[in-house]
């Protein structure tokens, strides 16, 4: 009955093109917002912000990064936890070098230092295709790690081979560190993972998206009407790593705090992501969130079930957990190839027709 | 001859061997991608599987003990008994020939014309599952494979070419289970050449590999080929599962090698069988030379990472492999 277009009349063309032409979706964009900005930050906890906040704002961060790459330009990625490392490192060599720069610029500049990395790495993409893509990117991830263990340059020659971030102030309020309140992390993750999600959505409703999809759904065609394919797939690799790099930096300087990079940004990191946006919604950014909201909150609430309510042992919930995952993922490719997002997408039709849906 | 030359001997036939082990499981995804285009990631975890099966039935386990203990509180592990080796396989066998058939049966037989990445991932769902599963059945503890086989260096080598160098060398390292997987390899090819040339069921899965739509109009079961396939792969499964499990013990680890097996693949070819060994043996000597060469200058553990750049810098210049098929396009 409100969710519908009718009376909402259109004067202009920007009024015409805007991200949410639906009146009752602007409203909802903007009561999101204020709620995340100005409500929640008064009633978050240390353990919220921990366990559910932070993990989810970062791996949306990510997973847009990894979706603009996998789900628009359809080039598969097995080396997103490389790319964090990467993001990680960069924003700890930068802390350290120049400790008077503000943080939020450190973690930027680390987005930007991993988008080339991300570029070089994406180079034999213009050669290869498909899952030979993807075992490609698989030697970016294991050289990378083994490039952050082995280089004692990279983690300032400290003698546990881990980087631990020091406290840095924004505003004078700690950011990272000991003493950093839950609403100062919570409240810089959802500035950047924000400003990330409007970048992202603008860029792929803009031309360099349409070439992202167009190489997406074929490339030979793509190149034929005009496409240059070392633009659209470099520009993926670029934007996508330049996301996932800003995630890997807020995930080591805000989140964790002290990383040991094997152990964090394995490979086990990327199918993570992987999974996020094949659950979420290939090629959505809203599938983003939603594949992060899910496989984050999915381990809490199996572990509120499981052990606190039938009193199982942890490392039983853990392989549940793994089972339930991965069933999941057969699930949604063989029903709902196009993940939450799609089911999202289906329900907004539905509320545009009713309650008359005839 | 001086030690260092022969020690880069040893090298060389310790890379070969592991080689061998490397395409054993390389040799699973090659079955499964000419069959059905499926390129099976869950091929590591399905070894992995397969060994902790096998071990569960020797020792008698009860599958699921752990769950079932967590939840009626129960003290069940084991059934009391213990299974001869060769009954054991058999059964294992047919565990994951039902593994193949509920794989297709329930995933596959849904994906029909989906594009071969959305098949990919559904693999990678696959071997979360699986590994889940074997965990849920059999518990997750590191497990010794006890089949008999023989562990350790080769003593007859090590005494028969200590003469070849000076003083400080003591002869070949070699270990005897890489001398028994070389022969299982060996014999496994042999099988599986002779089994798609000379068998009926061997031809119509040569013929589905060569053209689907061809192979249904003269009457070839899909269905059945690609059970086949899986339940082919399965065995493969088990007997790298068994070789490596002997090696290093049946642990979570195992369902990594299948990570490895990957640029084994790039580098031989998806679809060949002969792409697959070879390529294996490539990248077994590759990393092993390349440790032993260039490793104590960068910091050792190259290992990780050799492997995959090489199939990298590989497939840059020649993207179908070494015996792959030529990808052609057409829009």
């Amino acid at each position: 009955m409100l969710y519908r277009e009718a009376g909402d009349y259109k004067t202009s063309y920007t009024a015409d093109s805007q991200t949410f032409p639906i009146a009752f979706d602007r409203y909802r964009y903007w009561v999101v917002l204020a709620v995340s900005f100005l409500v929640i930050p008064f009633f978050i906890t240390d353990y919220l912000v921990n366990a559910l906040f932070m993990p989810f704002l970062i791996y949306a961060i990510a997973a847009i990064g990894l979706n603009i790459l996998t789900g628009y330009a359809g080039q598969v990625s097995l080396g997103t936890g490389g790319f964090m490392a990467v993001g990680a490192y960069a924003c700890y060599k930068l802390m350290t070098a120049f400790p008077d720069v503000n943080i939020l610029i450190h973690v930027v500049l680390a987005g930007g230092i991993t988008a080339l990395v991300g570029t070089a790495f994406g180079l034999p993409s213009l050669r290869i295709k498909g899952f030979y893509l993807a075992v490609a990117t698989l030697a970016a991830q294991f050289f990378l790690v083994w490039l952050f263990n082995k280089v004692a340059w990279f983690y300032n020659y400290s003698a546990s081979g881990q980087i631990s971030a020091p406290e840095r102030m924004v505003f004078g309020v700690a950011v990272t560190g000991p003493n950093t309140p839950a609403w100062a992390s919570y409240l810089v993750c959802l500035v950047f993972v924000t400003i990330s999600a409007l970048i992202a959505r603008n860029l792929t409703r803009g031309a360099l998206g349409r070439q992202w999809m167009a190489t997406r759904d074929m490339d030979i065609a793509a190149e034929i009407i005009g496409v240059n394919p070392l633009k659209a797939k470099l520009t993926a690799f670029a934007v996508s790593s330049f996301f996932v790099g800003i995630s890997g930096a807020l995930f080591f300087a805000v989140y964790l705090g002290a990383v040991e990079v094997g152990e964090v940004f394995g490979i086990n990191k990327s199918f993570l992501v992987l999974f996020m946006i094949i659950i979420g919604g290939l090629g959505s950014i809203f599938g983003a969130f939603a594949g992060a909201a899910f496989l984050v909150t999915l381990p809490v609430f199996l572990k509120l079930i499981g052990v606190d309510l039938f009193g199982w042992p942890t490392d039983l919930v853990a392989h549940l957990q793994l089972v339930i995952v991965g069933f999941l993922i057969m699930f949604f490719l063989v029903k709902e190839p196009h993940g939450l997002a799609q089911l999202w997408r289906l329900a907004k039709e539905k509320l545009r027709l009713w309650p008359f849906p005839h | 001859m001086s030690a260092d030359f022969l020690y880069g001997i040893e090298v060389v036939l310790n890379g070969l061997m592991a080689g061998v082990m490397y395409a054993l499981v390389a040799l699973g995804f090659v079955l499964i991608f000419k069959a059905s285009g499926i390129f099976n990631f869950a091929q590591g975890v399905m070894a992995l599987f397969a060994a902790l099966t096998l071990v569960g039935i020797m020792e008698g386990q009860v599958p699921f003990a752990h769950i079932i203990n967590a939840t009626f509180g129960t003290e069940l592990h084991h059934f009391g008994w213990e299974v001869p080796a060769i009954l054991a396989i058999t059964c294992t066998v047919g565990v994951m020939i039902l593994f193949a058939w509920a794989v297709q049966r329930f995933l596959f037989r849904h994906l029909v014309g989906q594009e071969p990445i959305i098949l990919f991932m559904a693999t990678i769902g696959l071997a979360y599952f699986l590994e889940g599963m074997g965990d849920l059945m059999w518990g997750s503890d590191i497990k010794t494979l006890a089949l008999g086989l023989p562990q350790g260096g080769s003593r007859w080598i090590e005494d028969a070419t200590a003469g070849l160098g000076g003083d400080d060398f003591y002869g070949f390292f070699i270990d005897k289970l890489d001398m028994v997987a070389t022969v299982v390899a060996i014999v496994l090819v042999a099988g599986l050449i002779a089994f798609s040339q000379y068998t009926k069921h061997g031809r119509a899965m040569r013929a589905v590999a060569d053209d689907h739509q061809a192979a249904l109009s003269v009457g070839i079961s899909l269905n059945f080929i690609w059970i086949l396939v899986w339940s082919l792969a399965g065995f493969v499964a088990l007997v790298a599962g068994i070789m490596w499990g002997a090696k290093s013990g049946v642990q979570f680890s195992l369902s990594l090698i299948a990570l490895k097996a990957l640029p084994v693949l790039m580098l031989g070819g998806f679809t060949s069988i002969p792409g697959a060994i070879v390529g294996g043996l490539i990248i077994g000597v590759g990393e092993k030379l390349f440790e032993y060469l260039v490793g104590p200058m960068v910091g050792g553990a190259t290992e990780n990472w050799f492997a995959y750049v090489l199939a990298l810098l590989f497939l840059v210049f020649r993207p179908q492999g070494l015996f792959g098929e030529k990808i052609i396009e057409r829009v």
